[in-house]
């Protein structure tokens, strides 16, 4: 924060020198000119017809859905705890593996720093694809189903879990651990009683949290096959029933702020 | 017998989790139930699993010769598309959260403007933005404005939600003092929030960047645009080669997102 | 039984932490080391049970080498010795017990500690060290709901269960207040006692050092300075160690504007110190 002084000698005060002010409007104008360009660019991929119609279309599609169709709600239960069944037993599969991969992957914990890189990169794998995307290439190769689902939820929760458990325990308090060592414990010995009691709460809401999530996501895996009301909702879009499909929303709405008071009230029963 | 008497007898056993033992014992039993019940609702056809096992070792093979060259066109077109939807989406998606996430915030909204804007978050919290993809196609045509918007929208949720949080519990102290100057609502905002609160808005505006981009690979697969589209027709003619690609392409870019979003931070702070 | 010739350890950054130290520890012998902070006392300490890996020079229990072990050996070599920390270190989210019982560790299998399956002995004698430290009522409690001295009790009875014959004591008292340090002190000098057990104590405390030690080492920039009794210890070897300080406090009580004008060093009259003058 400059203060110089003008000409006449009274003393002025900026926030900022004069360059790093136009070296402020410059990244200004950078990112304006950047944003501006992908606007030109999505615009040209646009039918700028159909958008004029989007408020058209909107009312219409509301009034379509309204009012929902509440008879076809019954058949929806047995999908729904498909639903369920995917995000839960996805979660379990998805924290028993990451579990390990955390450990081999903190600083402080692992064997060695080869081992950590290929751990990471397990992590780094899993969070970069989407549990849909998951979902697709195991539909293909295990057939669609529950199954495929519950994998998808898996492989993605690797890597959301693993990540922040990885980085509880780079947090933990050193000399527990080393008190653990001195006392000639073995290495597992050590990670039972040095470590593992400083990150089970930080395991255990992260695991809820991201059932939470699960839970979120595997609404939608049946549009690819993988099982739940996804698939139900799927096929009441490509018959345009709309009026089904603002049942299931309904549904998916109800279940998804469920999951999220629970998680949320386990959460803070933890910490 | 007291545990301090088995103790110095040499029987001791961990204190249980839940103290009292018919809850215990009642939570493990509705567990096993519960994991009976559901492992039953999986059925798996196992010719089906046999046949497609080789699809799957394709798949990894796919991996080590992955094909960038014979879809180039689309791959670039895609990623592309990808990448403008992601930036426009969060630069439009953060400036919407921002009046959003003030309104949503207890200590400073009215009532009336606090519950809408706590509406907003719910509805756009609560849906994959797949869903939400499927209703904007429906209105906008197929093409990346609807992803734009999709992500958009999910943009303001995530970010207002946090950004609410964030103001909650902010420093009432220093809110208090500049107020004290007699400042306007306006300049206390300037003046006493946004210091407080921008570091960790920027943080959490890479963050959804980044997770943007991760969203904008597959809401194409309901026509809203980006990699989505390429990589779902590449997966169903089993071209795993291609998917590899695009995996690994995405990945890459996620890397990148994270590196620099974490230099970023450091910069900022 | 304990001898350590011409032990060296650089840091990676390079720093020296210590530079050929020579000690000979006898059975039952309570030594303190004493010195200014970054002497490389704790980094010594660590050295003997391996926490940090010396550069060179040789260490042996007894007749073990130290320097050289691995794994199991290791492992075996860790129970001999066991380790009192300055933050009392025990893993908080476990209960005192199982604080004292992870002491056994050494000795049971991975599985039986994981399951807390202790053989009968090892639990009858983590009761009795408990009674013996006056906590035998907090058996149960989880250790982050102790107060410093009782964790610092916890950690003496952790270690103890090791049937150690050398204690390593890192500035057990540093966390503590003056009448509770004095007890900690006293526990640890009776058990060293009752155990026949030798043990080295860092402490910055030099009063304490004076009252509850056999012998007294002075350690600056990781080398030894001084190395005797405490009765030995005077103002000038004190600035050997420490640099130069008004180190007695009756002269500072009685003449204090001038003690605090001059910079000069006390005259080396015999020393009592803080605590020996108060009785």
């Amino acid at each position: 924060m400059p203060v110089s002084t003008t000409p006449q000698g009274t003393p002025t005060w900026r926030l900022r020198t004069t360059r790093a002010q136009w070296l402020g409007y410059l990244a200004w104008l950078a990112g304006a000119c950047l944003f501006l360009l992908c606007w030109k660019l999505i615009s040209d991929n646009t039918m700028w017809v159909f958008v004029e119609d989007a408020g058209r279309q909107g009312s219409d599609l509301i009034s379509r859905m309204l009012p929902p169709r509440w008879e076809i709600a019954h058949r929806l239960w047995q999908p729904m705890w498909d639903t369920l069944n995917i995000a839960t037993l996805g979660t379990l599969l998805g924290i028993a593996m990451a579990f390990p991969v955390a450990f081999l992957a903190a600083r402080n914990t692992t064997p060695h720093p080869l081992v950590r890189s290929a751990a990471l990169v397990v992590i780094v794998s899993s969070r970069s694809i989407n549990s849909l995307i998951w979902a697709m290439l195991l539909v293909t190769i295990l057939g669609p189903g529950v199954l495929a689902g519950i994998i998808a939820i898996a492989l993605r929760s690797i890597g959301f879990v693993g990540k922040l458990l990885y980085e509880a325990i780079e947090e933990i308090h050193p000399t527990p651990v080393e008190a653990i060592s001195a006392t000639g414990a073995g290495r597992l010995q050590v990670m039972s009683y040095g470590v593992l009691p400083q990150v089970m709460p930080a395991f255990a809401g992260i695991s809820v949290y991201r059932w939470d999530i699960n839970i979120r996501e595997s609404t939608v895996l049946g549009l690819v096959g993988a099982g739940g009301i996804g698939l139900q909702l799927n096929a009441a879009i490509n018959s345009l029933a709309w009026n089904q499909v603002s049942v299931i929303f309904v549904m998916i709405f109800a279940t998804v702020l469920a999951s999220e008071w629970i998680s949320a009230r386990v959460r803070h029963a933890i910490i | 017998m007291s545990r301090q008497a088995l103790a110095q007898a040499g029987r001791w056993r961990r204190l249980p989790l839940i103290e009292t033992p018919r809850l215990r014992w009642g939570l493990a039993a509705g567990l096993a139930v519960y994991l009976v019940l559901a492992l039953s609702t999986i059925d798996v056809n196992w010719a089906r699993v046999a046949e497609g096992a080789s699809r799957g070792l394709n798949f990894l093979a796919a991996f080590t010769q992955p094909d960038f060259v014979s879809r180039r066109g689309d791959i670039l077109d895609g990623i592309l598309e990808s990448l403008t939807m992601t930036l426009t989406s969060t630069v439009i998606g953060v400036a919407l959260a921002v009046p959003v996430g003030l309104g949503a915030a207890r200590n400073i909204a009215p009532w009336p403007i606090y519950y809408l804007c706590r509406g907003i978050i719910t509805v756009s919290r609560t849906f994959q933005e797949i869903i939400i993809a499927i209703l904007f196609v429906v209105m906008f045509g197929f093409g990346p404005l609807a992803g734009m918007i999709t992500l958009a929208f999910a943009t303001i949720g995530f970010m207002a939600k946090l950004l609410a949080e964030d103001i909650e519990d902010l420093d009432w102290r220093q809110v208090e003092a500049v107020r004290a100057t007699g400042a306007s609502w306006w300049q206390t905002m300037n003046h006493a929030v946004q210091p407080q609160v921008m570091p960790r808005l920027i943080g959490l505006s890479m963050y959804r960047l980044d997770i943007n981009f991760r969203e904008s690979a597959v809401i194409g697969i309901v026509g809203a645009g980006g990699i989505g589209a390429t990589l779902n027709t590449s997966i169903s003619r089993y071209e795993y080669d291609t998917a590899a690609a695009i995996l690994l392409i995405i990945i890459a870019i996620v890397l990148l997102c994270e590196y620099s979003s974490s230099h970023i931070r450091r910069w900022t702070q | 039984m304990l001898t350590l010739s011409q032990v060296t350890k650089r840091y990676p950054t390079g720093d020296r932490a210590l530079t050929d130290i020579d000690l000979t520890l006898p059975r039952g012998q309570v030594m303190a080391l004493i010195g200014p902070s970054g002497a490389g006392k704790s980094t010594l300490i660590r050295c003997v049970n391996r926490l940090v890996e010396p550069t060179s020079g040789s260490i042996r229990l007894e007749e073990t080498e130290l320097t050289r072990l691995s794994g199991n050996a290791l492992r075996r070599a860790r129970r001999a010795m066991a380790m009192i920390f300055q933050e009392y270190a025990l893993v908080d989210r476990l209960t005192v017990m199982e604080n004292v019982l992870s002491g056994r560790l050494g000795y049971v299998g991975f599985w039986r500690s994981f399951l807390r399956r202790y053989p009968a002995d090892d639990i009858a004698e983590a009761f009795r060290l408990l009674e013996r430290v006056g906590l035998p009522h907090a058996m149960d409690k989880r250790a982050d709901a102790l107060s410093g001295g009782q964790r610092q009790r916890v950690g003496i009875a952790r270690a103890l269960i090791q049937r150690p014959r050398l204690l390593l004591v890192d500035e057990p008292t540093a966390s503590l207040d003056p009448k509770t340090s004095r007890q900690i002190m006293r526990l640890i000098r009776e058990l060293c006692a009752e155990r026949e057990l030798a043990a080295i104590i860092n402490i910055h405390d030099v009063a304490l050092a004076q009252q509850f030690a056999d012998r007294i080492v002075g350690l600056r920039a990781g080398e030894i300075v001084f190395d005797g009794k405490p009765g030995e210890l005077d103002a000038e070897t004190l600035t050997t160690i420490y640099g130069e300080e008004e180190w007695d406090t009756r002269v500072q009580e009685e003449e204090a504007p001038s003690a605090a004008a001059s910079a000069a060093p006390a005259p080396a009259t015999p020393l009592t110190l803080a605590t020996g003058g108060a009785r």
